[in-house]
């Protein structure tokens, strides 16, 4: 059966343990961005509109985190939540809540990267008059991340599919158990590896359809709002 | 700001839904491809879990990666097929007692044109010999898996010092059972590989079995419970539950239930002391 | 005038802002002196005009005063001190409009929210200051989309709701056209009634002398002359004020 048709048969089936790896997928990834922007936003707004010692080290660095390879990350990532670890006590690993704070660790620094030189290029223009109203440093960086919302929205989107496209950092710490931390992205590995081929493809364009599908949702919304309240 | 107010809500929220599984009754075992890659655990589980209303998470890895995620205290109980390497294990204080539980055999995979001569033989040691005289490519896990212990036995047995003789015909992957099996159809490649994985491998090109039946070729698992008093955090009562189900008659006779097309993968054999 | 002595003041001028004191202020940028060596102080009640010629570095000078740049030497200091985690007591309006992406009058009340005005009273002042200058109509716009002159009442309207004591202006009409000139000039008077110290950069002499009690004549970076309103048009005492209105000197 080619992986088209494949593909087709998964998606009308609605195969319980196909929806159950996507809704996994989707929680794990978007809860990972969640915390990424929580973070990474207001972390590069600050970068951007601060005047620090040290600060072109800062971006430097933050810049060379967005090219940590997965794979690295889940090492480091399980080394700490093993149980031999500093946070073994906790039981992280192997579960679901493990997978977010790797694809988390790995997407804030892409977050907090871009976001800084978004509010950097319009802290030029917004400087001046922020400053005459008496605005403080972590006030203006607040009030800029808002008003760069769509610009911002774009690299939300981009830490998204970062985060739902790796393999690497969930198959180490999620262990890839069939019900548990099987995601889309191992699911399509393990079949991969068993050497079914056209399901493995099929999986892949599932996979491939969901992330359109939110990605022209997104769009959709954003044209909207901007449309509505420039 | 009433809008990150109900963000943040919302963040926890889904963050409790992701860690409920947490209140069920669940053991994690360290276990190897093979076993996972044949479909015996996702035929097997189910089974005890109906029994017992105890969930078994299953981490697939190499032997190796298994016994370590075991020395880590990762995992609650290990099923994996390498004696010495368990043996070790135990020595080591990390397991408290082995227990033998099925073998299945490993099987000489090569490609129709059969480069080597060896097609049809019962000699596994004789047919790696002529693998190793042909300089015929063959495909290595290279993984410290139990495959790829099993396959280094083989060498020595047959008395070539591997680590002088390969060259460029000895491809050392450093993969799993079935991406090595997609390595060795795309090379048309001899390869070592466990009768489970094989007979669930759907990608097979120009391969097929050419050697089996030897008696070295037989392939003993043993599960082991991780040493609570090493690691506190193990669940030693359901981790007991769990083996001495699987070396009950029960748990036996499930094993030798699972068969894939008619054929069955692995034979129990608990009840051999010398396994 | 400003013959370099601080003059002495009673006990409740202590709270007020002005006067602004600059002492021998110097400003250097990219291997240039802008600034001069100025001293001056800026009193409160005159509406003061600063003119020049381009380069003369008068949008330095009132950002300088503003606080927005620091000298390279020299002392600014107000009569009483602005505190950092205050509201601030002195507010600016720029050549080119800065709004956030919200509507019109969320803008204003952004600003009144910095100020630290509770939040019950935000929207009320906000839709006064959008009456005054007589855009609350388009309250609910957003503000990028506003034209040009809209964004300029628009902050005219954001200031005059701080009611600030000084008011500094950087040449605010000098893209707009005479309907919106007049409309920003109305807003400017309407504050200087209400008791804020307006001083304003502008090229438009005509402006300048329609709506200055006073003019700051900046000539590279020195104040040349220093005249109420009259007298420097009628009769400037330098000779680079007298080039400068004959026109021989470049805009």
């Amino acid at each position: 059966m080619s992986a088209g048709t494949q593909a087709l048969q998964l998606i009308t089936s609605a195969d319980p343990k196909l929806v159950e790896i996507v809704w996994l997928s989707l929680k794990v990834s978007l809860t990972a961005v969640a915390i990424a922007c929580a973070v990474g936003l207001p972390l590069g707004a600050m970068i951007a509109v601060g005047r620090f010692a040290g600060r072109h080290t800062l971006i430097v660095v933050v810049n060379a985190l967005m090219g940590l390879p997965p794979v690295v990350v889940g090492l480091i990532v399980y080394l700490l939540l093993s149980r031999a670890g500093p946070l073994g006590a906790m039981g992280l690993l192997f579960t679901p809540s493990a997978m977010v704070i790797a694809q988390a660790v790995l997407i804030t620094p892409i977050v907090a990267a871009l976001s800084r030189q978004v509010v950097e290029d319009a802290w030029d223009e917004y400087r001046e008059q922020l400053r005459s109203l008496g605005e403080t440093k972590l006030g203006a960086a607040m009030t800029l991340l808002w008003d760069l919302r769509y610009s911002l929205f774009t690299i939300v989107l981009a830490g998204f599919g970062r985060a739902a496209a790796e393999v690497g950092a969930v198959m180490i710490v999620g262990g890839n158990i069939d019900g548990v931390t099987r995601v889309m992205t191992t699911a399509i590995a393990l079949e991969t590896s068993k050497g079914d081929l056209p399901l493995a493809l099929g999986l892949g364009l599932v996979l491939l359809a969901i992330v359109l599908a939110l990605n022209a949702t997104a769009y959709v919304v954003k044209e909207t709002a901007q449309k509505r309240y420039g | 700001m009433v809008t990150t107010r109900r963000a943040v809500l919302a963040l926890l929220l889904a963050l409790t839904t992701l860690s409920l599984p947490a209140q069920e009754r669940f053991i994690t075992v360290a276990s190897t491809t093979s076993t996972e890659q044949s479909g015996l655990f996702g035929y097997l589980l189910p089974i005890y879990e109906r029994e017992t209303g105890v969930k078994v998470r299953v981490v697939a890895l190499g032997t190796g990666q298994a016994l370590d995620v075991g020395r880590r205290g990762d995992a609650d109980v290990v099923f994996v097929h390498a004696r010495p390497a368990e043996e070790k294990f135990l020595a080591e204080g990390h397991g408290v007692k082995r227990y033998p539980v099925m073998y299945n055999d490993f099987v000489l995979i090569g490609p129709k044109s059969d480069p080597a001569r060896i097609a049809g033989g019962r000699d596994i040691l004789a047919a790696m010999k002529k693998i190793e005289a042909a300089q015929a490519p063959f495909v290595s896990r290279g993984d410290r898996s139990g495959t790829h212990m099993a396959e280094l036995e083989l060498w020595k047995g047959a008395g070539i010092d591997i680590e002088r003789s390969k060259g460029p015909w000895y491809r050392d992957t450093g993969q799993g059972m079935g991406p090595a099996l997609n390595t060795a159809a795309s090379m048309n490649a001899y390869i070592l590989a466990d009768r489970g994985t094989w007979l669930a491998f759907k990608n097979r090109g120009e391969l097929d079995i050419l050697v089996e039946g030897d008696k070295r070729l037989f392939n003993q698992y043993g599960v082991i419970l991780v040493n609570p008093e090493k690691h506190p955090s193990v669940k030693k009562e359901l981790g007991q539950q769990f083996i001495d189900w699987l070396v009950s008659p029960a748990g036996q006779k499930a094993i030798a239930g699972y068969k894939i097309n008619g054929e069955q993968l692995f034979y129990p054999n608990a009840s051999d002391a010398s396994a | 005038m400003d013959d370099g002595r601080i003059p002495a003041h009673g006990p409740l001028d202590m709270l007020d802002l002005l006067p602004l004191h600059l002492r021998d202020v110097v400003f250097d940028s990219g291997g240039r002196r802008i600034i001069d060596g100025v001293t001056l102080d800026v009193h409160a009640g005159l509406r003061t005009m600063i003119v020049g010629p381009n380069g003369a570095g008068k949008s330095v000078l009132v950002r300088l005063c503003h606080g927005l740049l620091r000298p390279t030497s020299g002392t600014i200091r107000w009569n009483s001190a602005e505190f950092a985690d205050a509201p601030r007591r002195q507010a600016m309006v720029f050549q080119r409009p800065v709004m956030l992406r919200r509507s019109a009058l969320a803008n204003v009340v952004y600003a009144l929210k910095v100020a630290r005005m509770p939040q019950e009273q935000r929207i009320e002042r906000a839709f006064e200051a959008l009456r005054t200058v007589g855009l609350e109509s388009l309250a609910a716009s957003p503000a990028r989309v506003l034209s040009g002159g809209e964004q300029q009442r628009l902050a005219l309207a954001r200031v005059w709701a701080l009611e600030p004591e000084v008011l500094f202006l950087d040449e605010p009409t000098a893209n707009l056209d005479p309907g919106a000139t007049h409309e920003i000039e109305k807003t400017i008077d309407a504050m200087h009634v209400r008791g804020t110290k307006i001083v304003m950069v502008t090229h438009n002499l005509g402006q300048a002398r329609r709506l200055g009690d006073e003019i700051l004549f900046l000539h590279q970076g020195r104040v040349a002359e220093h005249a109420p309103v009259t007298r420097f048009f009628n009769d400037p005492e330098s000779v680079e004020a007298r080039r400068f209105l004959e026109g021989e000197l470049p805009w």
